[in-house]
Order: C-alpha cells, then structure tokens, then sequence
C-alpha cells in the first residue's frame, strides 16, 4: 500500500532511541486513510453545515472551508462512521470501499 | 594512567548487605521493590537508610514485583537513576516489564538474588530465574563472593547507563550461599563511590518540560523490526563496555573484573565453565587436582549476557576435554542454556573439544570440592580416551 508513515522508510539507524517520538504533531505523517472498509459520502443537498460531523470526528479529517463542510480526508479518515451516526440530518452515508476502487 | 588505589573498610557483610551498601553509596533517585526471600534483606536494610536519612532516595513500597519494575519504569523513563532487587519467582512476575525495560533502553539496575523456581517450592539457590530472563535484553553479570556483589552493583551503574549501552543490568548472587552468609567485604568510601558513577545524565528524559516526547508509542509490522534492532547493537557494544568500566574499577580499588574470569587455564588439559558462587569450591577442586599433577584450570563467566563468545573461544582452545557446570532446571533441550552458549562459540570457531554438561546444586543443594575432583576425574578419562561418554550428566543426585 501507499500509506505507509515517513519515519518507516528510515533505516534503523536513523531512529530515536526507545521507541521515542521527539517531536510533536506528527500524525498527519501517519496515513491511516488504507484501514478504511466504509467511507462517509456526503449529500450536500440535505447538509446544513452545522459542523457536527467536523467536531466529532476523532481524527479531524472533516475539511472545512468558509465555515462550509466541503469534503473529508480520505488519506487520514479510517472510516468509523462516527460522523453519519451523529449528523443530525442523516447527510453522510457510509459505503463499501470497494466500490470506489472499481 | 593517573590513577591510584584507594583503600577501603574492610566489614564483615552478607551479600544482601553489601548489595544494600553499594546502594547507599550509590544513593539512586528512585528504587521501587518488593521484597521475597532471598533477597528481602536487600529491600530491608535500603529502606532503613531511607528512614534513616542516610540516602536521598524515593522508596516505593509496592504491592508486586510487575509494579516493581513497572515503577522503575516510569521513574527511569523520567530520568531517575533507578534501582531495584528482587529473585525467583519475583523475577517471574516482572517478565512482561523486562522486555519494556530493555525495548525502552532504560539503565535500571537490578540485583537477582538467584532463586529456585517452584515446585516443588523452594527459596534457596538455582539460577532459573536469571537464565530464564536471559535473553530479555538485559545485561547480566554473575557474583563469585559477597566482594564481587558489592563491586558489581556499583560498576553496573556505569554499565547501564554508558552510551553506546543504555541497557538494564541483572547483578545475579547465589541466593543464601552469597545472600546470607558473612564474608569480610573491602567497603570504598562514599565518596570514591559517588566520583566512580558520577552524576547521571539522562537522554530524552519524559520530565523535561522544554522539550516533550512521546514514550511507549507502538510500532507494528512498519517499523517494529527496526526499533528492535538497535538491541542486538548495544548488546554488541556492551561486552567492551563492561571489561573497559572492570578496569577502571581495578584500577581504583585494585579488584580488577573482566567479562570471563580464567584459573589456572593457561596450562591447564581440562577445565570447568561455571558461573556464580560454586566457582569458589571448584578453584579448591583446581588445586586438588593439580595437587595430583592433573592439569585442571577453571573459566568463571563473569558476565553471561553479552555472552563472550570470543574470550570463551580462545581461553577453551586446545583443551582436551571441558565441563560445562549449571545450576538449572531447564528441560526440552538437549543441554543447559551455559553449554548452549560454550558449544555455539566453540563450534563457529572450529575448535572440537570434548564438552560434557552437568547439571549441580538445584534448590540450593551444597556442591563441595570433591564432587568437582569427580568431574574432573570424568574429563581426565575423557582427555585420555578421547571419548565422552554421556554429554548431559547430573552432579550431586542420588541415583
């Protein structure tokens, strides 16, 4: 797969000591978008913008622009389907994977 | 070389003692301990110099060996010079955490009272525990005398936390034949201790507000293998450490320590490899034999992990018949895990000496001189008709 962390292509003698992460906010490096079986597909006919999806989301892969939804990160989402279980309007469906990949 | 001699107290000590005294004088930040036969009397005399003042320790009295070690830990990690003690089936509980330990390259310093394991239960001596922990990543040096059990916890602080090692170090004494007996017992004073060890500066301690990091992250099939690598690396580096720092012990105290400790090897025909505190009976054996012109010699593994493979080589080639002496209770294999070892590097380096493996002294029974006059006996006839016989042999069983 892709997805694949940065710090993984580093040989062995590049990494920190014990196991340590030395510098912060460095999970964006980690794409955990390939453990996805469902993926959130917004109809934006009956989204209100009202940013529950965006706030509940565990891995802040709601985009936002102009305090309008406008997509998810796909690379980032695993799939939970947190944000179709909160959207208060039933806007986000969650569907197989596969079928995008046809 | 600069150096000199310092002269110390000479005090009449058990080796729980002499290993509570180094402690003292090394005056860790943190132990965290549990204590159980045989070791208790570690735990209990270091807790009364906390009580007493005499040490600037924090003390944690825990409810297991697992939070032991587990506080050690988080202590170590935090950038405290850490101790702690425990044996047998103490050191079976921390099991999980010697891995963390060691996977986290955290320079605790732990004494192994080497007790049997159960059943049928037993406190008194095998190295079960210790060869069981044997390949966790820790590094492990075996006591001969009270004496070494004192030298050893002070020189395995600067073991542990050299930098090309940051690994824990297992101090392993023979449960009451080294815990609970008196021997005089040469103290250094406090502070050629402290000088010895010097102030410890940790890496990456998680206490540093300055510069945050993330401890105990997972690392899965991407990057595991690499981050376990870098063991067999320091492992590799250790074996010169621990004869470097051995030297300079030597040269301050005049008690000189090596990884293997050789007696009468060089002429020697046969020879015994053992480790621990029955290496003292089998020098008398050495000089009894050598009383009735048997060339015997003796090769004491001081340090088992790293394991010397190279010094064992070289001090056991051109012997003509060699004994591998344990003290464990280790089943499945067709040897003890010390001959495992010896054979391993004698047979990588071409040298085809006769080796037998005997198994001696389980829970704590007494091994004397004359029985080790058997063994050597047995190689003699080895050496002289060249053939072994049975390779895994049992010393000291009635049968």
């Amino acid at each position: 797969m892709a997805n694949r962390i940065k710090i993984s292509e580093q040989d062995w003698k590049k990494l920190p000591i014990r196991t340590l992460v030395i510098e912060a906010g460095n999970s964006i490096e980690y794409e955990t978008g390939s453990w996805r079986v469902f993926r959130p597909v917004i109809n934006f006919k009956k989204c209100t913008h009202c940013m529950f999806c965006w706030l509940f989301c565990p891995d802040s892969s709601v985009i936002v622009k102009d305090s309008k939804l406008v997509g998810v990160d796909l690379k980032h989402c695993k799939g939970c389907g947190i944000c179709a279980s909160e959207c208060p309007r039933q806007a986000i469906t969650m569907e197989e994977e596969s079928k995008f990949w046809q | 070389m600069g150096s000199f001699r310092v002269k110390g107290k000479v005090k009449a000590l058990e080796g729980d003692n002499a290993v509570a005294e180094a402690m003292r004088q090394i005056n860790p930040d943190v132990v965290a301990a549990y204590p159980i036969t045989p070791q208790t009397e570690i735990v209990m005399t270091f807790s009364e110099f906390v009580a007493d003042g005499l040490v600037d320790t924090e003390f944690i009295a825990v409810e297991s060996e697992h939070a032991a070690l587990s506080a050690c830990i988080g202590a170590a990690a935090a950038g405290a010079r850490t101790m702690t003690a425990t044996c047998g089936p103490g050191l079976a509980l921390m099991w999980e955490m010697l891995w963390i330990a060691s996977g986290w390259r955290l320079p605790i310093v732990m004494a192994v009272v080497n007790r049997a394991f159960s059943s049928p239960l037993n406190i008194l001596c095998s190295h079960d525990d210790s060869m069981g922990s044997r390949d966790a990543g820790w590094i492990q040096l075996y006591a001969e005398t009270q004496q070494e059990a004192y030298d050893n916890t002070i020189q395995a602080v600067r073991i542990a936390e050299h930098p090309d090692v940051l690994l824990p170090v297992m101090t392993c004494l023979d449960g009451f034949v080294l815990s609970h007996t008196l021997e005089p017992v040469e103290v250094l004073p406090d502070e050629e201790v402290r000088k010895f060890i010097g102030v410890y500066i940790p890496v990456y301690p998680l206490i540093n507000i300055e510069h945050p990091v993330t401890y105990g992250a997972c690392a899965f099939s991407d990057y595991y293998f690499e981050h376990k690598r870098p063991l067999w690396e320091a492992m590799g580096k250790a074996a010169k450490v621990v004869a470097d720092i051995g030297r300079e012990y030597g040269n301050l105290t005049g008690r000189y320590y090596g990884l293997v400790d050789a007696y009468r090897l060089d002429d020697a025909e046969i020879a015994i490899v053992i480790l621990g505190a029955t290496a003292g009976a089998t020098r008398v054996a050495v000089e009894k034999m050598r009383q009735h012109g048997i060339k015997a010699g003796m090769l004491r593994l001081r340090c088992f992990r790293p394991f010397p493979a190279e010094e064992v080589a070289e001090m056991l080639r051109g012997k003509k018949a060699v004994a591998v002496l344990e003290r464990v209770a280790f089943f499945g294999a067709e040897v003890a895990p010390v001959f495992l070892d010896v054979a391993t590097a004698l047979y990588l380096r071409g040298i085809h000496t006769q080796l037998v493996n005997y198994i001696y002294g389980l829970g704590g029974r007494d091994t004397t001189p004359e029985q080790i006059c058997t063994v050597f006996q047995d190689l003699a006839d080895i050496a002289r008709t060249g053939k072994a016989g049975p390779i895994f042999r049992y010393l000291g069983l009635r049968d």
